[in-house]
């Protein structure tokens, strides 16, 4: 079929053809865009934190009446209470292992220092990694679920304690294997020493876990997987515990653990909404917002699709209305239906192709102005092309119902004047 | 005659109601997904007070030096304790205070009640007057109060209603961490959001906080901050509380209050001599660098507007006029095809004007419908806000009567910007055209 006489109908409603292409260009842009944000949320929701993320609590209490963790006495009587404290985890029914802790992946609440491969000055040197440190006992690894890929865990002798504000680098420290490869890059990293925070006191690695995300959500983008464990229990006015429990107890245990925790001295607060925490809890307020933005632009993806749908079903019909003499006149020369079909199919093809085009440079433009305002990254060139297919099957799918009425106008028509 | 117009328009709309609801619903739905971002955003980039956000200014002094910007750190936000105490000392603004946030457990008088955990702030005792804090009973404390390190604190009402049911509380005691406390004053409800004052450590939206207490009262208890506490270099500081305010760790939010031009500059120049002096005593090793930023340039500095918020404003304003084009296409069509109708009309008298009043008070019509669509939909919109945003964020967006009426208005102004194009086309037909074919 020849595009001319398309063309030259088309001449004729300037006005629609270009509200039609530019629906569709903007239709492009934004669905592109918002498709990409949809996929970049998800993947970052998605990611694993290496720890084993099932049947597993957080419980954070505050001591009332706590002694001060800045005398070594008041640390002395902290460090017993939270030994207590362990203890009455630890015999919990259904309970197969407990920690102290500082912070859990994704909580939000982190320890971030340096680490470095030489002794520091006081100021840290420009070569050093960020990197954030968990401070548990010897059962953090098993209780966390890490796979330890090289070396061993700390053993219970090589657990100290400390003060929340004590200066003091650990002797052991176990780090994560992207960590290992960044300071180490040429070969193993147990057995090597570091140093923390710009300090002179060497660390030495011993063991490496495969992979532990830090708990910074939103933030420390680049230091994601950059964790330490370090062998403290840390002494402070309020306390962390990590809790394993057999599979299926999570909640049993999860309802029981405050009040046995109360029981042993009940001398202190144990929030009642964030007090005890299941792990999935943490995960889903930390991706909360990432997970309501996708779902928000995929909302917003469907109906811009079904309004410019509906826009081109309702520009073509008009054409198809104020047309319909000359269709009945092409019918008696002799065009079959499908020609009449085609016709109507192909200038919509070429609209949407225009506007298609326009799309592409303006979701590349949306694009740009959404990196230089937002962090965001550039827009990857499938995406504009499996958009620009997306839009030209919604035209030919929009365009069909009235196309096939439009085919349906007999030809008597001609004869007829209205 | 704009009677007649509607009811010609009425009549018009009526008899294709399929393409008048995709064009009453696609306003909706445009003016909606524009209405409800919005609403979130003013929420959350509102001017927390108003009256004062010029006068009120945060200050920064660079502690850490350029070897922690070349590491991907900013200069701090917060001051560390001895240059917010040396600030407070020199006094040299009209008001000033070194503020941060602190939490307790509270035992109540009341041996069957259970001790429960707050959260307040440590502050100086011109936070008051500065922040325009209002009172239901009692006052804020004095700056003697402050030299003695006196054990009185202000109290919100919710923890007023908590402990004495809503009584004049003044004068009672308040047991937190094992001190007494005397009640100096209760605080009528009063939350700024964001809370300006507080960004450096939380999203700005969260609870009011229980209680204030003296600053120095709160150091003189050893209480540390419940905020960030950011040290940087300070590896090799002092054991101890003492050794922690005697580091470079950055945890005091600092406000000053500076009425005029005059004393903005004044107080710039005199932090600049701050850091200059502390640089001349050995303690930076860099050229010496503060800034000075007031409240709604320190709410963007600490970037209080999420950004979901501004990316979803930016793309519902793209869906707002995808949605209008397709207004424009579908009037158009709608429009053009009553050519005939027009024709006889203008060839009956009726002038171009008058053509063209029609149409538009029928794309009124269309547009106060897709308000009225777009004030339900932004409705449903308000209730999923909680999906997208923050509990605390989402809280605050609400409809009330404003954003009806912007959301009637936006829908209406809009359609009649959509409907401009189509009407005048409409009023250009030409008659003999249309009488001819016929």
């Amino acid at each position: 079929m020849s595009l001319h006489p398309i063309l030259a109908a088309l001449r004729k409603h300037k006005a629609g053809v270009v509200l039609i292409a530019l629906q569709i260009a903007l239709t492009l842009a934004i669905v592109c865009n918002a498709v990409f944000i949809i996929y970049s949320r998800v993947e970052k929701v998605h990611r694993p934190t290496g720890i084993d993320e099932s049947n597993l609590l957080l419980i954070t209490q505050q001591w009332v009446g706590a002694p001060s963790m800045d005398t070594p006495a008041g640390v002395q009587q902290l460090d017993s209470m939270l030994r207590q404290d362990l203890d009455t985890l630890r015999r919990q029914p259904d309970v197969t292992s407990v920690t102290s802790i500082t912070s859990l992946p994704l909580l939000n609440s982190s320890w971030v220092g340096g680490v470095a491969v030489k002794p520091g000055e006081q100021t840290p040197g420009k070569n050093d990694v960020h990197t954030a440190m968990y401070f548990g006992d010897e059962q953090m690894i098993g209780t966390l679920g890490l796979q330890i890929v090289e070396g061993r865990n700390f053993n219970a002798s090589e657990i100290a304690h400390k003060g929340m504000r004590d200066q003091g680098e650990p002797p052991i420290v176990i780090v994560t294997q992207d960590l290992a490869k960044r300071l180490f890059p040429d070969g193993s990293a147990v057995g090597k020493v570091v140093y923390f925070d710009g300090s002179s006191t060497p660390s030495t690695i011993i063991g490496v876990v495969r992979r532990m995300q830090t708990p910074a959500v939103g933030w420390g983008d680049n230091f994601t997987w950059y964790s330490t464990l370090m062998p403290f229990r840390i002494n402070a006015t309020f306390s962390r515990y990590a809790v394993r429990t057999r599979p299926g107890q999570l909640d049993a245990v999860a309802r029981t653990a405050a009040a046995a925790l109360y029981n042993g001295n009940p001398l202190r607060v144990i929030d009642e909404d964030d007090g005890v925490k299941r792990f999935g809890d943490i995960r889903g307020d930390a991706y909360r917002a990432d997970i309501g933005m996708a779902v928000l632009m995929g909302v917003v993806c469907l109906i811009l699709l079904a309004v410019t749908a509906a826009g081109i079903v309702g520009l073509t019909s008009f054409w198809v209305g104020q047309r319909h003499r000359q269709i009945g006149v092409r019918r008696a020369l002799g065009a079959r239906k499908i020609d009449i079909l085609h016709y109507f199919q192909l200038e919509n093809l070429m609209i949407a192709g225009v506007g298609a085009v326009v799309g592409v440079v303006m979701a590349i433009g949306l694009n740009r102005l959404l990196m230089s305002k937002f962090e965001m990254q550039s827009l990857p060139v499938y995406y504009v092309l499996l958009g620009l297919l997306v839009v030209m099957v919604l035209g030919q799918i929009a365009v069909f119902v009235p196309a096939r009425r439009a085919s349906n106008v007999p030809p008597v028509v001609a004869t007829r004047s209205v | 005659m704009l009677a007649y117009y509607l009811r010609l328009g009425l009549h018009s709309l009526r008899r294709n109601p399929i393409l008048t609801a995709l064009m009453v619903m696609a306003v909706g739905f445009g003016v909606a997904s524009s209405m409800t971002t919005y609403a979130v955003f003013r929420a959350v980039s509102g001017n927390p007070l108003p009256d004062k956000s010029t006068q009120l200014f945060a200050p920064q002094i660079d502690v850490w030096g350029p070897d922690s910007r070349a590491r991907g750190r900013d200069i701090p936000d917060a001051l560390t304790y001895k240059d917010a105490t040396a600030l407070m000392h020199e006094h040299k603004a009209a008001r000033q205070t070194a503020i941060y946030p602190v939490g307790f457990t509270l035992v109540p008088r009341d041996a069957a009640r259970e001790p429960f955990a707050v959260s307040g702030y440590a502050a100086y005792a011109d936070f008051f007057p500065m922040f325009e804090v209002p009172f239901l009973y009692g006052s804020g404390w004095n700056a003697a109060q402050d030299e003695a390190r006196a054990t009185v604190v202000v109290i919100s009402s919710k923890l007023n209603q908590q402990l004495f049911g809503g009584a004049n509380s003044v004068g009672q005691t308040v047991h937190l961490d094992d001190h007494d406390y005397q009640v100096i004053g209760v605080a009528a409800d009063w939350n700024p959001r964001p809370r300006f004052y507080d960004v450096n450590n939380s999203s700005g939206f969260t609870d009011p906080p229980d209680f204030f207490l003296p600053f120095t009262r709160a150091i003189d208890t050893q209480t540390e901050t419940a905020g960030n506490d950011n040290c940087f270099g300070s590896g090799g500081r002092k054991p101890g509380f003492d050794g922690w305010l005697q580091s470079e760790c950055a945890w005091v939010s600092y406000w000053v209050e500076l009425p005029d031009a005059a004393a903005v500059r004044a107080y710039r120049s005199y932090l600049l001599g701050y850091a200059d002096e502390q640089r001349q005593a050995g303690r930076f090793h860099w050229p010496s660098y503060v800034t000075l930023r007031n409240l709604t340039e320190w709410m963007d500095y600490e970037r209080v507007v999420p950004p979901e918020t501004r990316i979803s404003l930016v793309l519902s304003l793209g869906f707002l006029l995808v949605c209008l084009v397709n207004t424009v296409g579908l009037m158009l069509a709608k429009f053009m095809r009553r050519a005939g109708e027009i024709g006889v009309r203008r060839a009956l008298g009726a002038s171009r004007r008058e053509i063209w009043l029609q149409y538009l008070a029928e794309a009124a019509i269309v547009g106060v419908s897709g308000g009225l669509a777009g004030v339900m939909l932004t409705g449903l919109g308000v209730l999923g806000v909680g999906l997208v945003f923050e509990p605390d964020i989402a809280r605050l967006a609400h409809i009330n009567l404003g954003l009806v009426g912007l959301t009637l208005l936006c829908s209406l102004v809009a359609t009649l910007g959509a409907a401009f194009y189509p009407t005048w086309r409409a009023s250009r037909v030409q008659p003999a055209w249309q009488l001819k074919s016929h």
